[in-house]
């Protein structure tokens, strides 16, 4: 056994231990701090798989904001464990989910293991049209080119979450600014975090950003970074969260999706059809997109993690 | 044993873990903590197919690696929507409880 498969083993043994834990632990506080931990490991194990884009989106994603989000909400659902605990199921039961959990787990293995060899691949596909898009990075290429149209549909996505989470407004409080308002030590820790990191954050976020045409990176990695570095600033209670009803807030969550769906438009008399790229102008088209995506994403993310309102707009 | 059958093998695991977690923990923040388990092991996954297809000067198949990239925005959304829809269970309920209603008693309103 070589060095790395014993890194690789350790790292394997850890990402299902912490896994483990999450599930049979007795509360939810340590459950959810375990899944913010096993987010940190498994962006690990992205870049033992060479996919360090989707590192970058894990690490940001699976082990931030939705720690975060999950540990908000444990703290508002913590009266609540009690009686879940007393509904937890007969021993028999749970021997039946196990065998049968284990069994599709099995199925998966045996499935994976059998795949065929040489593995069926879009790479030579990729690689040899990557040229025209301009870019270096060939999963931006993928998302913002090839498969442009996956992305803009999930920037809808995106924006639909949202419209759905807001509809969990209570009438009262519709227009009104979205979670509790964060009072806290004006020169405590947090403060001082909120005042230090975001600058930093916002330079890192804008790096991530630009490099990710050539380098591994991009608006998701970027607009998750901003996204987080908000977040901060609205729990270190140095500004409140902007009311829904704002024009300017709905006119930055739809910016990245007007302008994909303009320039795909575009792409019908300049290329020949929707979402295609005049090849001399593909990459700063591109780069544009990015750019008011990464502005909506991080906006819709952010206002994701905070929920729908619960003030009205003054307050 | 190489590396990509372990990985695969991770992401095996914590399919079945996530399912376990889905039917046995009452709770139904942790159902859905267990269903990012899930996610995230179909998306490992994904992971070893892309490492798997590279070649052509490319360390992986670029097109599963930016599915992936998609599915965790994707995940987190679904995962925000239905933290809200649980605390709005909780604010206007009290509880959260996923139990059936007692039979031939309507759910109190």
């Amino acid at each position: 056994m070589t060095m790395a498969l014993v890194l690789d083993a350790s790292l394997v043994l850890l990402i299902v231990g912490i896994a483990t834990w999450t599930v049979v632990v007795r509360d939810a506080f340590p459950a959810i701090a375990g899944y913010a931990v096993y987010g940190l490991l498994l962006a690990l194990a992205w870049v033992r798989l060479a996919a360090v884009d989707a590192a970058l989106t894990e690490a940001a994603i699976g082990g931030g904001l939705t720690g975060v989000l999950l540990i908000r909400a444990a703290v508002r659902l913590r009266s609540t464990e009690a009686a879940a605990r007393a509904e937890s199921p007969g021993p028999l039961f749970r021997l039946f989910a196990a065998l049968l959990a284990a069994g599709f787990a099995a199925l998966l293995a045996i499935v994976i293991l059998g795949l065929p060899d040489p593995a069926p691949t879009l790479t030579p596909e990729v690689a040899e049209n990557m040229a025209v898009t301009g870019l270096g990075n060939a999963v931006t290429a993928v998302l913002l080119a090839f498969r442009a149209i996956d992305t803009l549909l999930e920037a809808v996505v995106l924006v639909f979450a949202l419209i759905a989470v807001w509809t969990l407004t209570p009438d009262d409080y519709w227009g009104g600014r979205p979670g509790p308002k964060y009072a806290t030590d004006p020169d405590g820790l947090l403060a001082y975090l909120g005042r230090l990191l975001p600058p930093l954050g916002i330079v890192v976020a804008i790096y991530v950003f630009w490099i990710g045409a050539d380098l591994p990176g991009g608006k998701f990695q970027a607009g998750t970074l901003l996204a987080a570095m908000w977040l901060l600033t609205i729990i270190a209670g140095l500004q409140d969260p902007p009311p829904v009803s704002r024009r300017w807030l709905r006119g930055l969550l739809v910016l990245g999706t007007v302008v994909f769906v303009a320039i795909g438009f575009a792409g019908w008399p300049l290329a020949g059809y929707f979402l295609a790229y005049p090849e001399s102008h593909a990459k700063p088209l591109i780069l544009v997109i990015e750019a008011a995506s990464m502005v909506s994403i991080a906006v819709t993310l952010g206002l994701l993690v905070v929920g729908p309102p619960e003030r009205s707009n003054g307050s | 044993m190489n590396m990509l059958n372990l990985y695969a093998l991770c992401g095996a695991a914590l399919v079945g873990l996530g399912l376990y977690g889905l039917l046995a923990v009452p709770h139904p923040l942790r159902k859905i903590l267990s269903f990012n388990l899930v996610g995230s092991g179909v998306f490992l996954l994904f992971g070893v197919i892309a490492r798997r297809g590279a070649g052509h000067g490319l360390v992986g198949d670029p097109v599963p690696q930016a599915l992936v990239i998609t599915g965790i925005v994707v995940a987190f959304s679904a995962t925000a929507l239905a933290v809200a829809l649980l605390l709005r269970l909780h604010d206007e309920t009290g509880a959260v409880s996923l139990a059936a209603p007692e039979s031939g008693r309507p759910p109190a309103a």
